[in-house]
């Protein structure tokens, strides 16, 4: 018997009974809307989280000052103002590094026009934009001329430009930073929240000369809040930790045996535990949903099995006139492939549509992928040869004169 | 027995010897218990023949045409088919012999559901591999020779009971077997319908030379077979040819119309 004549006598089988074929695709439909949805969150979570750490800047370490203790009492990290300036400038120079940014900051009240904005004043220096990913939206950053002469001149976050300014273009306006005048040379793009939540473009950025001698002040002068550090390649980010953390020792002539009066952190570690983290999140979600696709499989051999013993005569009426066991046997496998593969698809579609949903309602990022589609239609396949194989094989295996007089 | 040895040379067309059937049953205490249906069956049908094997019900007159229709096996014995031995036959040659050497016409029709008579009729065709096209322009021209070509895209239950037969007759020659095995073929048909079927059967068997056994217990069905074979507890007691046949201008006195 030629395979396309199987596959009609399949499909007559189906339509004869729609409704047990509707619902039994049920089964498939959910679990597979189940599996492509689920993925698909987890991949946007995924997504979301690589973009954020992107946007942080790639191969970063922040190096803050060591804690202290006096006297029996521990001070927190940074209580101590260990690290300066020429810290940072010492740093750059190493090989494996590209670029370091010092970072001293605090809040400062802002005015232009009859508008005033309290936010966070960050005192650095140029190479701070490319070390922390951050793009230009108009105007330039401030210069290295701007950093040796402290002028005032200062870059805004896109928040605090727009709670400003308003519509209104802020480059080569004057703004007030407590009661001195400021020329705003730049606005930054919007970057979004931080991994932590913190809106990172309700800030404002000026010289970190300019910072510490006419805004924020410094108890010691020189000493800076913190510093980024930018790894030539994510490569090397073990040894260069290793030499920033030598060079700083040696800096700072800390004895053998004793402890640092410094932290440096590896960003980047932290972002593979977010990446990871979200990737277990992708594997559970998808691993539930799996769940529902067992339990469709089930469902679909269950159903085949009823099928084959409410259809024995007929059965045997088909092996009487002439078909063989692998005749019946394609007959009722393919029933139950169709099966999967129709419900597969109405799934998919249903899943990728919900996912739109999701994305829309939950204003959530949601990616489908190719691999994913792929997949789910794999594993619906495989669940259809899987389950629709032991019905089958029963079918094909009934002797014909048990099944003619089957009542 | 003796016209059996005599006949056993030839162009037998089924030729059994010895053949014994058993089931081996539990009983409620879990014992097996051999229930032996069929004893030492010798029995040589040559082509052309239109033999109806008779006996009560319980004589294993069914079992004999199951194991003759390769539905069911034999025990010991051998049964040779076209001078195959069908014992050494795979499941797939049996499938092959059911689908090209037989025909079967059942007393409850057999009949797939909710599948159109010109379907039903072209389904062996299918399994033969001829494609779907092909067969059903052969299934309706074996409907129209048989008088239901307006019955063609009717399901079984639009049927009549001898409408239905004649569709499984219909189904039963698609493949041009040499052997039509007819298990109480008339069991569920009046008598005017049972009297067409049977002049259907001796239509084919005299014009186109196919082999008939017919399975019945009644007499006046059995009555239009050449041969006539008698069962008893699964033994054969009586084997002869019938003198008395009925054949077609012989009817109009029998059933006057």
């Amino acid at each position: 018997m030629n395979f396309l004549a199987i596959v009609g006598e399949a499909l007559r089988a189906l339509r004869q009974n729609r409704l047990r074929t509707g619902l039994t695709m049920l089964g498939m439909i959910i679990g597979v809307a189940a599996v492509v949805l689920m993925l698909s969150i987890g991949q946007g979570a995924q997504t979301k989280i690589n973009q954020t750490i992107a946007e942080m800047g790639s191969n970063l370490f922040i190096v803050v000052p060591g804690a202290t203790s006096s006297g029996g009492f521990s001070f927190g990290s940074g209580s101590i103002r260990t690290l300066t300036i020429h810290d940072a400038q010492a740093i750059a120079e190493l090989p494996t590094i590209s670029a370091t940014a010092p970072v001293i900051s605090g809040t400062a009240q802002l005015n232009y026009a009859a508008k005033n904005w309290s936010t966070l004043i960050t005192g650095t220096t140029p190479d701070y934009f490319s070390v922390g990913n951050w793009k230009i939206e108009s105007g330039t950053t401030f210069t290295e001329s701007d950093l040796r002469s402290a002028n005032r001149v200062v870059v805004l976050g896109s928040v605090t430009a727009q709670n400003l300014f308003g519509d209104e273009d802020p480059v080569g306006k004057t703004i007030r930073i407590t009661n001195r005048p400021f020329l705003v040379v730049g606005v930054l793009m919007a970057k979004g929240q931080s991994l932590t939540g913190r809106d990172q473009d309700d800030n404002i950025f000026i010289p970190i000369t300019t910072s510490e001698r006419q805004i924020t002040g410094n108890q010691f002068p020189g000493s800076i809040r913190l510093m980024l550090v930018q790894c030539k390649s994510a490569d090397e980010m073990d040894i260069a930790e290793i030499e920033i953390t030598q060079l700083l020792r040696q800096r700072h002539r800390i004895a053998k045996g004793k402890e640092n009066d410094f932290t440096v952190r590896n960003l980047t570690a932290l972002a593979d535990v977010a990446t990871g983290a979200a990737k277990v999140m992708s594997m559970v979600l998808g691993a539930i949903a799996s769940v529902s696709l067992l339990v469709g499989g089930i469902g679909i051999m269950n159903i085949m099995l009823v099928s084959v013993t409410e259809r024995t005569r007929e059965i045997g009426i088909r092996m009487a006139i002439g078909a063989n066991q692998r005749a019946i046997l394609t007959q009722f496998l393919l029933e139950a492939m169709m099966i999967c593969f129709m419900g597969g698809l109405i799934g998919l579609l249903l899943g990728i549509g919900g996912a739109w949903v999701v994305s829309q309602v939950a204003d959530m990022l949601i990616v489908i992928t190719l691999g994913m589609i792929g997949l789910a239609f794999l594993f619906a396949s495989a669940v259809g040869i899987f389950f629709g194989f032991y019905p089958a094989k029963k079918a094909a295996s009934l002797k014909p004169v048990d099944a003619l007089r089957y009542e | 027995m003796l016209s059996i040895q005599t006949n056993h040379v030839g162009h037998s067309l089924i030729r059994i010897e010895d053949l014994c059937k058993s089931y081996d049953l539990q009983d409620a205490s879990g014992n097996t218990i051999t229930n032996q249906v069929l004893f030492n069956i010798n029995l040589t049908i040559n082509q052309g023949e239109f033999v109806a094997i008779m006996g009560h019900s319980g004589s294993g007159k069914s079992t004999l045409m199951n194991i003759l229709g390769c539905l069911d096996t034999s025990t010991s014995g051998s049964y040779w088919l076209s001078e195959k031995n069908v014992a050494k036959l795979t499941n797939d040659e049996l499938a092959r012999i059911r689908n090209q050497k037989i025909g079967f016409v059942f007393q409850g029709f057999n009949l797939l559901k909710r599948v159109t008579a010109l379907d039903n009729v072209a389904t062996p065709l299918l399994y033969a591999g001829v494609g779907r096209s092909q067969s059903r322009k052969q299934a309706l021209e074996l409907l129209r020779r048989t008088g239901l070509e307006n019955f063609a895209m009717h399901q079984p239950n639009q049927l009549s009971g001898g409408q239905q037969q004649r569709v499984a007759i219909s189904r039963a020659l698609i493949n041009q077997p040499p052997l039509i095995l007819a298990d109480e073929p008339t069991g569920n048909l009046d008598t005017q319908t049972s009297r067409e079927i049977m002049l259907l059967f001796q239509q084919l068997n005299r014009d186109q030379g196919i082999t008939i056994v017919l399975v019945t217990h009644e007499d006046d069905i059995a009555a239009y077979a050449r041969r006539l074979i008698r069962l008893k507890d699964g033994h054969i007691i009586y084997d002869k040819n019938n003198n008395t046949n009925i054949s077609v201008d012989k009817l109009s006195r029998i059933f006057p119309a």
